[in-house]
């Protein structure tokens, strides 16, 4: 789940990281009132999602009336499919220079990983792919977190090369050291995978300040930052790329799923297996409607969630279950499946693929119920493909 | 032989009171795998099923002389009950999903200091045929032979077990590494056991996009100079850029992750790309047919 920028900014400013002044409005009378206390504003769209400023969703206000306008046209918006609700009023800065410092999950060492560059930006993916050296990292203890030394070194080595600011830029060094130990101690609160503050802007009175915030927090924590999601109003919480939708009320059905704007719906058992059910249904030629993946253990129940899910796309033809009992068993898979069809009067073809744990009774279970479960994979999407063209 | 797991494997099971730690408990002793004792905090003196349960883990390493753990225990308790295991033993199992990341980060450091091996977490277990089973993967389809197996997706695991052993290629050990972010083990590690293994003729490996575990696998290979045909099955090829698939492991992230780089990293190390298990089953079959004829 990822926070949107103001929400980042509040929880920076309550760790004691410098964060411009600001207010979020939901309406342009709001955005207007904001203008007359704060004076000149830059106006930012509220979406958990990059790239708004290039599609218009950031302007800035010298008047309460220009906010007005500004804010009424944002508010108007939708980015890349995510309706504007709100938009951040806070005042400008007067920039110097724009650095960059970040944290997030590095698989490789299996640690959580602090990068910061003097040349921050828009641009830093670019820096880090052509210029390397500029970037600089560290990999705290996970128990002890980061020493003052270690977030020093890390600033000047991030700082090495660069004029202004540079190494020996008054105040900039220990400044930094400070932001790096507060945003590390708040990605361990909030179970952070990323914490990123781009750009770190310098002011041209030599002061640091998080001019933009992006954070995203572990899904596999939401249980125990519950506090922290109540706080985030349900449409808020779009975090995942894509806003159509169906992808929407799976996620408020639990389920994992991906829309993928083809016929054949996809429902399976572990990310690997319904990837490569996905993979097997375009190989025969047809066009995967979605991604299902019922996880490990789903009993009747979920299977029987997850056969509406798909089902609530218009364009599904048929649908293909895929499952491979280790955790989940046949038995409970099959009754989700018979229940799905004869509470939801199910029409359009379905064909099931199912072994592993209780493939037995599973099996016979559908036999009796009518529905003949397929023996290979390759066959079942085979069957599904050739289904889903006649109907 | 067979790596990590055999005949003298004394298991134990962390959650073993738990609706899943007791099925699968019961699944692996019909296995055939050495169930010694249960772990669960506040029932130790109980038994499950004629199995001793006990308070911790250091007294079950004591009383019975267990050496793997299967942890099945809850995820806002398993990184926990990891370290516990480590604590005690050579190696833990951990099956359970959905793990807080920041607590898997401190877990692994702690295996690591301890010297210990972890297996997981978000994984099946693996399996060394008609000796031991740690885990999850289904009883019937393990069949015993000359290859060896690893995967990160569970399910896809099983397939290829499945494939293979009605194939008539049977497995050394079958080990399902997981799919989340940070793992114990990963594809380079076991392929180590097995290039350490004699009985292991052949290896395949199941990859899925995210990550970069299948490049540096591929990177050891061609390093190392491991001798034994590999198999490479590489899941999620049609997933549209940029969406997220489930697994936090399944996340593509610039060109690095992506199944394209994947594949070229293991093709440019000489393991054979299957585009379906059917692929995996005749290449494999391939494989081991010109093994046998270079070692006769």
């Amino acid at each position: 789940m990822r926070l949107l920028e103001y929400q980042a900014k509040q929880r920076f400013a309550a760790s004691g990281i410098p964060v411009p002044q600001g207010r979020l409005a939901r309406t342009s009378a709001e955005a207007a009132a904001a203008a007359r206390d704060l004076g000149t504003v830059a106006i930012k769209a509220q979406v958990p999602i990059g790239g708004r400023g290039k599609a218009g969703g950031i302007a800035v206000a010298h008047t309460p009336e220009e906010a007005e306008r500004e804010a009424a046209r944002i508010l108007a918006m939708d980015i890349r499919g995510y309706p504007v609700s709100s938009v951040w009023c806070e005042t400008g800065l007067d920039i110097a220079a724009e650095l960059y410092l970040g944290i997030t999950l590095d698989r490789d060492r299996r640690r959580l990983a602090v990068i910061f560059s003097a040349a921050g930006g828009m641009e830093i993916e670019q820096v880090a792919a052509d210029t390397p050296e500029r970037i600089a990292k560290l990999w705290p203890d996970p128990f002890a977190g980061p020493h003052p030394f270690e977030l020093r070194r890390l600033a000047f080595a991030g700082l090495a090369g660069s004029e202004t600011p540079g190494p020996h830029t008054p105040g900039l060094v220990g400044q930094l050291a400070a932001i790096g130990e507060r945003l590390f101690a708040l990605a361990l609160a909030l179970d952070a995978t990323t914490c990123e503050i781009n750009p770190l802007a310098l002011t041209s009175e030599g002061k640091l300040v998080a001019a933009d915030g992006k954070v995203e927090i572990d899904p596999n924590a939401e249980v125990r930052q519950k506090n922290l999601l109540g706080e985030i109003p349900d449409e808020d919480q779009m975090a995942e790329l894509g806003g159509e939708q169906l992808e929407r009320e799976a996620r408020r059905r639990g389920l994992t799923y991906v829309h993928l704007d083809g016929e054949v719906g996809v429902i399976g058992n572990g990310a690997g297996l319904t990837m490569n059910t996905v993979d097997l249904v375009k190989q025969q030629g047809g066009d995967p409607a979605n991604f299902l993946d019922i996880g490990g253990g789903a009993g009747a129940d979920k299977v029987r969630n997850a056969l509406e899910m798909v089902l609530l796309d218009p364009k599904v033809r048929g649908v293909f279950i895929n499952v491979f009992g280790g955790i989940t068993r046949g038995d409970e898979v099959a009754r989700g499946v018979i229940a799905a069809r004869d509470e939801l009067h199910i029409t359009k073809p379905l064909v099931v693929r199912m072994t592993g744990t209780m493939e037995e009774e599973g099996r016979r279970l559908l036999e009796d119920a009518g529905i003949v479960p397929a023996k290979s994979p390759t066959e079942a999407a085979r069957t599904i493909v050739a289904l889903t063209r006649e109907t | 032989m067979s790596v990590l797991v055999d005949r003298d494997s004394r298991v134990l099971v962390q959650g073993i009171t738990g609706r899943e730690g007791r099925f699968h408990t019961g699944q692996m002793r019909a296995f055939g795998t050495n169930v010694v004792a249960g772990v669960s905090p506040g029932k130790g003196g109980s038994d499950v099923d004629g199995v001793p349960v006990f308070d911790t883990v250091a007294d079950a390493v004591v009383a019975t002389g267990a050496d793997v753990s299967g942890v099945f225990v809850p995820p806002a308790f398993a990184a926990d009950a990891i370290m516990e295991s480590a604590a005690a033993l050579p190696l833990a199992v951990c099956i359970t999903e959905g793990i807080p990341v920041l607590d898997m980060a401190r877990a692994r450091e702690f295996v690591e200091r301890q010297g210990a091996r972890l297996l997981g977490p978000n994984c099946p277990g693996l399996v060394t045929p008609e000796q031991c089973k740690v885990g999850i993967i289904p009883n019937h389809i393990n069949v015993p032979g000359p290859v060896g197996i690893v995967g990160r997706s569970g399910t896809l695991t099983y397939e290829v077990i499945q494939s293979l052993s009605q194939a008539g290629m049977g497995q050394s050990t079958s080990v399902g590494i997981g799919g989340d972010p940070i793992l114990g083990l990963g594809f380079t590690d076991v392929l180590k056991l097995f290039a350490a293994d004699g009985e292991t003729r052949a290896v395949v490996l199941i990859g899925e996009i995210g990550g970069s575990d299948e490049e540096h696998a591929a990177t050891w290979i061609r390093n190392s100079g491991f001798d034994r045909p590999v198999v490479a099955f590489i899941s999620g090829r049609t997933a549209p850029e940029g969406k997220r698939m489930g697994h936090a492991g399944a996340i593509i992230s610039g060109n690095t992750g992506t199944a394209q780089s994947k594949i070229d990293a293991l093709q440019t190390a000489g393991a054979a790309i299957a585009d379906t298990i059917e692929d995996v089953v005749r290449l494999m079959a391939a494989g081991l047919e010109r093994r046998s004829v270079a070692a006769s």
